[in-house]
């Protein structure tokens, strides 16, 4: 049976959500059918999808959301959920924004944060202008069907303190629904914002999240994003993120994936001014038969343009990741710095990590580096700490524990960073016995 | 206390320890002094039960117990601890984590329950203190970026803390200033008690002014060839190893 076979039922999921809005955006979303119409869901040909099956999420009917549940229970599941940061909150229930539980607050002068569903006039100058409709099927159909999302508009020289809390949450539906948000992020010239996109929900949530993230960095422009995905185990989810830097701008990913069934980030990059740096870190933490693919791609567009990459992997039980980190240097984009790595630790003899970091120079006058290790503790570390009396599993899970803080502790805001340890600490292996330590 | 006897042991086929006695009773302070690769890291590497060393014969037990015989954390969870002279970067780890864990794991071996919080904090902040090193040192990686002296220092940090019955000092002294050495140097006296038993390596008589031992052995070529009072090290200061070396070859 192939998937195209699923591409009409596909379709007719979305097909009511064509309509909505105003007439460009339905002339777009129609434009993204015709494209999903030939592109289907990416199938394991393709080289990028060559070792993740989404067959078994293309059969499954998922239903649009209604309306947001503004029920008590899902109010003490926003909380519950929430990282509890200080910030501009937007939460989403099912990908339907909830007004009762965000908190926009004053804005500073020049900064624009906007529920996109009820404000889709606004997007209009943004939306599609980074991600392409057809990067792969699940942006074409993204792009077509969307419910809602934000957008953060920052003029030139705008500069937001606060970060922007973008919390998804997930809650258990009779129908498993297909939550597709929209997040689109313009940055003028010199302007800064961190930005963070969570995904969380009850463990019996089995929706699929498809999200196209856009951002779009003018000169100078400074941009953090945290993407946090700590979905339940029987969630799928599907992300892309698509980066536009101009001259001397600065993007720095952190992309942390912890939940899912199946989840699959796509990272793009187009550096394309001078002096434009991207920093990508990621971590991914697998159990029982999670399966978690993490793609980035890089091109370095113009003379003078750094990228680095640092994603770590741990995978316990049966799951498995892949890993592909591409960076490309086009023809006369001279003077590039280029660093990538990828570190696994698989802590059972049936996890399995598929890594691939890929250099592709057109220029001469690079400086670059990439590799990938799927490794072992350090030994010497593990007899210091047995030395001390602390016992090998501990021992182990302290170092394992270690290897992700490498990734973590670049998080720069405390409440997140304290939280993403604890919540790795607990998805490790329970052997370790790191609770009530860390 | 410690009791080694006719310890031999090899590292890839080289013998590298020929035969080693030693006995080490309650109370008493131990220094070990003798030439580079005479074998002295060695012993005590064998004593905490580090990999890669093949024991060929003898044995080392530690209250009764055969030490060749228990796990790694078990040694150190009975009180018997090694304090390294290079201590490990454990990055990633924080000191906090490591003191925390090692304490309620010998806890736990004597039938105690994990320690409050509060308390612990109270502990460490004091030893800490005594240690001259700022808070700060809590929160860091177990040795990352540390100086030398810093590195020795929080060797012995964790002693105050899990108060071994017998620590194996290896080179506590090497790389430290004056000031250095002499808060180093006050933390193992303070350890200093009827019922421990520390065992020094060095190479320097400046260490044994400040703690003052009760018996000096020679170490060479993978054996004890002298044992004696504190005058022996003035003497070995002075005259360095090659009479004793002699002595013992007649
Ligand atoms: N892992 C190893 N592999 C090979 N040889 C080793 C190893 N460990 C120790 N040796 C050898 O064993 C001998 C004794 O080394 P050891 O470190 O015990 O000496 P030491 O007395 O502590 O010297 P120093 O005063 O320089 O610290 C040396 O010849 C050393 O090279
Ligand atoms: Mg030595």
């Amino acid at each position: 049976m192939s998937l195209a076979e699923f591409t009409d039922q596909w379709l007719s999921a979305v097909t009511p959500q064509i309509s909505e809005g105003p007439g460009w955006l339905t002339d777009l979303r129609q434009g993204a059918v015709e494209q999903f119409a030939v592109l289907g869901l990416p199938h394991a040909r393709l080289e990028n999808w060559k070792y993740t099956d989404v067959k078994a999420l293309a059969k499954r009917n998922f239903s649009l959301p209604g309306t947001a549940n503004a029920s008590a229970d899902v109010e003490s599941l926003v909380n519950k959920s929430s990282l509890g940061l200080d910030a501009i909150r937007l939460v989403f229930v099912d990908g339907v924004f909830s007004e009762s539980a965000s908190t926009l607050g004053d804005l500073p002068a020049g900064v624009q944060v906007l529920p996109l569903a009820k404000n889709a006039n606004a997007a209009k100058p943004v939306l599609g202008q980074v991600a392409a409709a057809n990067f792969s099927g699940f942006t074409a159909l993204n792009l077509a069907g969307w419910q809602d999302g934000v957008l953060i508009d920052l003029a030139a020289n705008a500069v937001l303190e606060q970060p922007v809390y973008l919390q998804f949450v997930a809650t258990e539906q009779e129908n498993p629904v297909l939550v597709q948000p929209r997040i689109l992020i313009k940055a003028g010239t010199h302007a800064q914002a961190t930005i963070v996109e969570h995904y969380a929900g009850v463990e019996e949530a089995a929706n699929l999240t498809n999200v196209v993230t856009e951002v779009d960095l003018a000169d100078g422009a400074n941009i953090t994003h945290y993407k946090l995905q700590q979905e339940s185990a029987k969630q799928y989810h599907i992300a892309s993120m698509h980066i536009q830097q101009k001259r001397d701008s600065r993007f720095t990913s952190h992309n942390v994936c912890l939940g899912g069934k199946l989840a699959r980030q796509d990272i793009q990059v187009e550096l394309s001014g001078e002096g434009a740096e991207v920093n990508l870190n990621g971590l991914y933490l697998g159990n029982g038969r999670q399966h978690l693919d993490n793609h980035t791609l890089v091109n370095h567009n113009a003379p003078h343009t750094n990228s680095n990459e640092d994603y770590k992997g741990i995978l316990n039980d049966r799951s498995r990741g892949v890993f592909n980190g591409r960076a490309v240097v086009h023809k006369d984009a001279q003077k590039i710095e280029a660093h990538q790595s990828n570190a696994n630790l698989l802590l059972s003899d049936k996890a399995e990590i598929d890594t691939k970091p890929e250099l592709e120079i057109y220029a001469d006058d690079v400086k670059c580096s990439h590799g990938s290790t799927t490794g072992q503790l350090d030994e010497n570390a593990l007899f210091a700490l047995r030395s001390r009396g602390l016992g090998e599993e501990m021992a182990r899970g302290l170092l394992t524990l270690a290897f992700a803080n490498e990734v973590i502790d670049r998080i720069e805001i405390p409440a997140v960073h304290d939280r993403l340890e604890d919540a790795v600490a607990g998805r490790l292996p329970e052997k370790f016995n790191l609770k009530g330590l860390v | 206390m410690l009791e080694v006897k006719d310890l031999r042991v090899s590292v890839e086929d080289k013998e590298i320890l020929k035969g080693l006695n030693l006995t080490i009773n309650p109370g008493e302070v131990h220094a070990i002094m003798g030439p580079n690769g005479a074998g002295k890291s060695t012993l005590s590497a064998v004593i905490a039960g580090r990999d890669g060393y093949e024991v060929t014969g003898g044995s080392i037990t530690f209250e009764g117990e055969d030490v060749l015989d228990m796990e790694i954390e078990d040694r150190a969870r009975a009180g018997l601890l090694l304090g390294f002279q290079y201590p490990v970067e454990i990055p990633g780890v924080k000191n906090v984590y490591l003191l925390k864990a090692a304490l309620n794991a010998k806890r736990e071996h004597l039938g105690l329950p994990e320690i409050e919080a509060p308390e612990f904090m109270k502990l460490v902040r004091e030893k800490l203190q005594f240690m001259k090193m700022d808070s700060s040192f809590l929160h860091r990686s177990v040795n990352e970026g540390f100086s030398g002296g810093e590195k020795k220092r929080n060797e012995i940090l964790q002693m105050l803390i899990l108060e071994p019955k017998l620590a194996l000092l290896d080179e506590i002294d090497s790389g430290l200033d004056i000031d250095a050495l002499k808060v180093v140097s006050e933390g193992v006296n303070s350890l200093r008690d009827a019922g421990r038993s520390i065992v020094m390596v060095t190479h320097y008589q400046r260490l044994l002014d400040y703690i003052v031992p009760d018996h000096i052995h020679v170490l060479s070529d993978g054996k004890i060839i002298k044992s004696g009072d504190k005058s022996l090290a003035l003497e070995l200061e002075k005259r360095g190893y090659d009479w004793v070396i002699e002595e013992a070859a007649q």
